[in-house]
C-alpha cells in the first residue's frame, strides 16, 4: 500500500466522521425544532411537573450545552436518553434488541442476494442472448421497478395467505424466512444486472483471450480468470445495499410484524416518540455511512488501477 | 502554359461551368441533421423506450383528464346522502358490483356507470381513487424533479464555472449530503416538519397541499440535487476549457453570459436525461412516504397511501393492494426505460 492509498483512505474515514457528525447535528437541532420540545406528551401536564422534566432532562440550560451534552454523551456512552412512550426503557436498550433480529434478517437478505445475483448474473453473462439471459434480465428488472413494500405485500399475500405455506407473522423463526425474500429480491436484481455487464466486459479482454489460445480448460478460465476481476465493481454495490436493505426492513418488518429495529422506527415516527427517531436515525446512518465507507476503501485496494483522483 | 502561374491573368478554365458529374458531387444527400432531431431518431429506433413513452404519456393523459369525465368523485361517499341513514350497501363493493339504491334504478331501466373497481371501504368509488393517485403521484415527480433540477443546475454551474475555493467548499459540501443516507434523513425531516409546519402554513393556500407535501418537497429540495449538480459541475468544467469560451471571455462577456449562454445550453442532455431518471425515483420516495403514514393528507389518495390502506383488509379485497401496485411500479418501469433509452439515444458517449 502506497502513501497515495493511504491519503486516499485517510480522507475517506474524515469524510464519514464527518458525515456522522453532521447526522447527530440534524437530528440534535430538527428535534429541538418541534414545536412544544422533544418532551411534549400526548396530554397536557402542569407546569411544575413540566419545569421538572425540564430540569431532569436538561432542557433548561442553553441550547448549545444541549447539544454538547447530547453529542458527548452518544459518542462516549451511546446513550441516546429514555424513550418517552416505553416508560421506564432507555432507547439504546429497544434499539439494542431491535438490532439482534434486524441484523440477522438483514444479513440474510444480502449473503442470498449476492450468492443469487452472482451465480445468475455470470451465468447470463455466458449465455449471452439467449432464452435463459432474457428470463433472468427481465425477472431482474421486474425486481428493481418494484417498491419493496409492494414486493412484501405480494409475497405475504400469496405465499401466507393464499397458500398458506408460510406463516404471515415474522416473529418465528419459519415467519422470517419471506421477509428475508422480500429484502433480497431488489438487491439480488441490482448484482446480477452489474455481475453481467462486468462479467460481458472482462470476457472481452485480451487475457481471456490469451488464456484461451494457451488452452485453459473453460472452467478454470471463468472462476479464476473471468469471475474473480468481474466481482470488483460488485463490490462498489455492497454500500448501496445495505442502504436498500435497511430502509427497506423498515416497511418489510411492518408488513410482517418482526420486531426488529425498522418497526420499532415506524412505531416510533406514529407515536412521535422524538429521542427513539433520534437515535435509530443515527444509528443506521452511522452503519450505513460506516458500511460504504469500507466497501469504497476495499474497491480501491482491490483493484489497484483504479484512479484516486 | 506555365508562364502563367506567375502572371496575374486569371486562368478561364477555372471559371467554367460546373459538368454534371461535378454537380452531382454538391448535392445534398439528405438535410444535415440537428442534436436534437439526431437523437430522436436514435430514440424512435428503440422499440423499449418508445413503448414505454406511450406507457408514460396515456397514463399521464388520462389521470389528467378522466376525473372530469367521470361520474363520481374521489372523496364521495356514495352511501352517504344527507338527511338519509348511511346506505352500507355501497362500502365494499366488488368490481363490478352495485350498491341498493342503484340495483333499484337499474330495474327501472336506468344506465348506471359501473365501478370498475369496486368501491372501498367508505364507499368511494375505487377506480377514481387510483387514477387520482396516478396524478398526485406523477405531479409529486415532476414537480420534485422540477425543484432538483433548478437547484442542482444553479449549484452546480456555479461551482463549475467559478472553480478555486468556491468550488471547494461546494463540492464538499456535496460530498457531505451525498453520503448522508437519504431515506432516512427523508423520514427524520418529513417527521418533524409535519409538526413544525402546520402552524406556519395554518390558513394559506399551501395547508390544501398538505405538510406532509410541502416537507416532501423542503427534502427534496435540501437533499436530491447533489448528484445532479455533480453531473452539471463535471459537464461544465470539461466545457469551460473550449476555445468557444476563451473567446467570449476575451470579447468580455459577464460570466453569468458565458453560464447561461455557452455552458448550459451544452449540458442540456446531462440536465434531461437526470431529470428524466429523477421523476421515478421521486415517485418511490412518495409511495414509500406514504406507505408509513408520511405521505400525502386523507381524503387525497397517492398510489402509496391507497397500497398502504388496502393492507388491513387484503384477505378480503386483495384487488386494491394489486391495482395500485401494478400501476405504481408500471409508471416506475416505464420511465425509468424511457429514460435508458434517452440517456442512450442523446448521450452516446456514455455508452462508450
Amino acid at each position: 500500500m502506497n502513501s497515495k492509498t493511504l491519503m486516499y483512505i485517510l480522507k475517506r474515514v474524515a469524510l464519514a466522521a464527518l458525515t456522522v457528525w453532521v447526522v447527530i447535528t440534524i437530528t440534535f437541532f430538527v428535534s429541538r425544532a418541534v414545536p412544544g420540545g422533544p418532551f411534549m406528551g400526548e396530554k397536557a401536564i402542569s407546569e411544575a411537573a413540566q419545569k421538572a422534566l425540564e430540569a431532569k432532562y436538561g432542557l433548561d440550560k442553553p441550547v448549545f450545552e444541549q447539544y454538547t451534552t447530547y453529542l458527548m454523551d452518544i459518542l462516549t456512552k451511546f446513550d441516546f436518553g429514555p424513550s418517552l412512550k416505553q416508560r421506564g426503557q432507555d432507547v439504546v436498550d429497544i434499539i439494542g434488541r431491535g438490532l439482534k433480529v434486524s441484523v440477522k434478517l438483514g444479513l440474510s437478505a444480502a449473503v442470498i442476494a449476492a450468492v443469487c445475483g452472482i451465480v445468475m448474473g455470470s451465468t447470463a453473462a455466458l449465455k449471452r442472448n439467449s432464452v435463459l439471459d432474457r428470463c433472468i434480465m427481465v425477472f431482474s428488472t421486474a425486481c428493481v421497478s418494484m417498491p419493496s413494500f409492494i414486493m412484501g405485500s405480494f409475497l405475504l399475500l400469496i405465499f401466507a395467505l393464499k397458500l398458506g405455506w408460510l406463516p404471515a407473522n415474522g416473529t418465528t423463526a419459519s415467519g422470517l424466512i419471506l421477509p428475508i425474500i422480500t429484502l433480497s429480491l431488489s438487491p439480488m436484481a441490482n448484482i446480477t444486472r452489474l455481475t453481467r455487464s462486468s462479467m460481458l466486459d472482462v470476457l472481452g479482454q485480451d487475457y481471456i483471450r490469451t488464456a484461451k489460445a494457451k488452452g485453459v480448460s473453460g472452467m478454470k478460465i471463468i472462476f479464476k480468470h473471468a469471475l474473480k476481476n468481474a466481482l470488483i465493481p460488485v463490490i462498489t454495490y455492497v454500500g448501496p445495499m445495505l442502504a436498500y436493505i435497511v430502509t427497506g426492513s423498515l416497511v418489510v418488518e411492518k408488513i410482517f410484524a418482526v420486531n426488529g429495529i425498522g418497526r420499532s422506527f415506524v412505531g416510533s415516527i406514529t407515536d412521535r416518540d422524538y429521542p427513539l427517531i433520534m437515535g435509530t436515525t443515527i444509528v443506521l446512518a452511522s452503519l450505513i455511512v460506516i458500511m460504504n465507507l469500507v466497501s469504497d476503501i476495499l474497491y480501491k485496494v482491490v483493484d489497484p488501477r483504479i484512479n484516486l483522483e | 502554359m506555365n508562364l502563367k502561374k506567375l502572371s496575374m491573368h486569371p486562368d478561364l478554365d477555372c471559371f467554367a461551368p460546373a459538368t454534371e458529374a461535378e454537380k452531382e458531387y454538391m448535392v445534398q444527400m439528405r438535410p444535415s441533421t440537428t442534436f436534437f432531431k439526431d437523437g430522436v431518431k436514435r430514440l424512435k429506433k428503440n422499440p423499449v423506450a418508445m413503448v414505454s413513452f406511450f406507457v408514460i404519456v396515456l397514463i399521464t393523459l388520462s389521470s389528467i383528464f378522466l376525473p372530469f369525465f367521470w361520474p363520481y368523485s374521489y372523496d364521495a361517499q356514495l352511501g352517504v346522502s344527507p338527511g338519509k341513514p348511511v346506505d352500507a350497501s355501497y362500502a365494499n363493493l366488488g368490481p363490478f358490483e352495485y350498491g341498493r339504491t342503484e340495483e333499484a334504478r337499474m330495474e327501472a331501466g336506468e344506465k348506471i356507470f359501473p365501478h370498475i373497481f369496486g368501491t372501498d371501504q367508505f364507499g368511494r368509488d375505487y377506480f377514481i381513487r387510483v387514477v387520482y393517485g396516478a396524478r398526485i403521484s406523477l405531479a409529486v415527480g415532476f414537480f420534485a424533479s422540477l425543484i432538483v433540477l433548478v437547484i442542482g443546475l444553479t449549484i452546480g454551474s456555479i461551482a463549475g464555472y467559478c472553480g478555486g475555493k468556491v468550488d471547494l467548499v461546494i463540492m464538499r459540501i456535496v460530498d457531505i449530503i451525498y453520503s448522508l443516507p437519504d431515506m432516512l434523513m427523508v423520514i427524520l425531516l418529513s417527521t418533524v416538519l409535519k409538526d413544525a409546519l402546520a402552524p406556519i402554513i395554518e390558513g394559506t393556500i399551501l395547508m390544501k397541499l398538505g405538510t406532509n407535501m410541502i416537507s416532501l418537497f423542503i427534502v427534496f429540495g435540501l437533499l436530491y440535487w447533489v448528484s445532479m449538480s455533480r453531473q452539471i459541475r463535471g459537464q461544465i468544467l470539461s466545457l469551460r476549457e473550449q476555445e468557444y469560451v476563451l473567446a467570449a471571455q476575451a470579447t468580455g462577456a459577464p460570466g453569468k453570459w458565458i453560464i447561461l449562454k455557452h455552458l448550459l445550453p451544452n449540458c442540456i442532455s446531462v440536465v434531461v436525461i437526470s431529470t428524466a431518471l429523477q421523476i421515478p425515483s421521486a415517485i418511490f420516495t412518495e409511495s414509500y412516504l406514504s406507505f408509513l403514514g408520511l405521505g400525502v393528507n386523507a381524503p387525497m389518495p397517492s398510489l402509496g397511501s391507497l397500497a398502504s390502506d388496502a393492507l388491513n383488509g387484503m384477505n378480503s379485497y386483495p384487488e386494491r393492494l394489486v391495482i395500485p401496485a401494478i400501476v405504481i411500479s408500471l409508471i416506475v418501469l416505464s420511465l425509468n426505460l424511457f429514460g435508458d433509452g434517452l440517456r442512450d439515444a442523446f448521450d452516446p458517449k456514455l455508452n462508450g
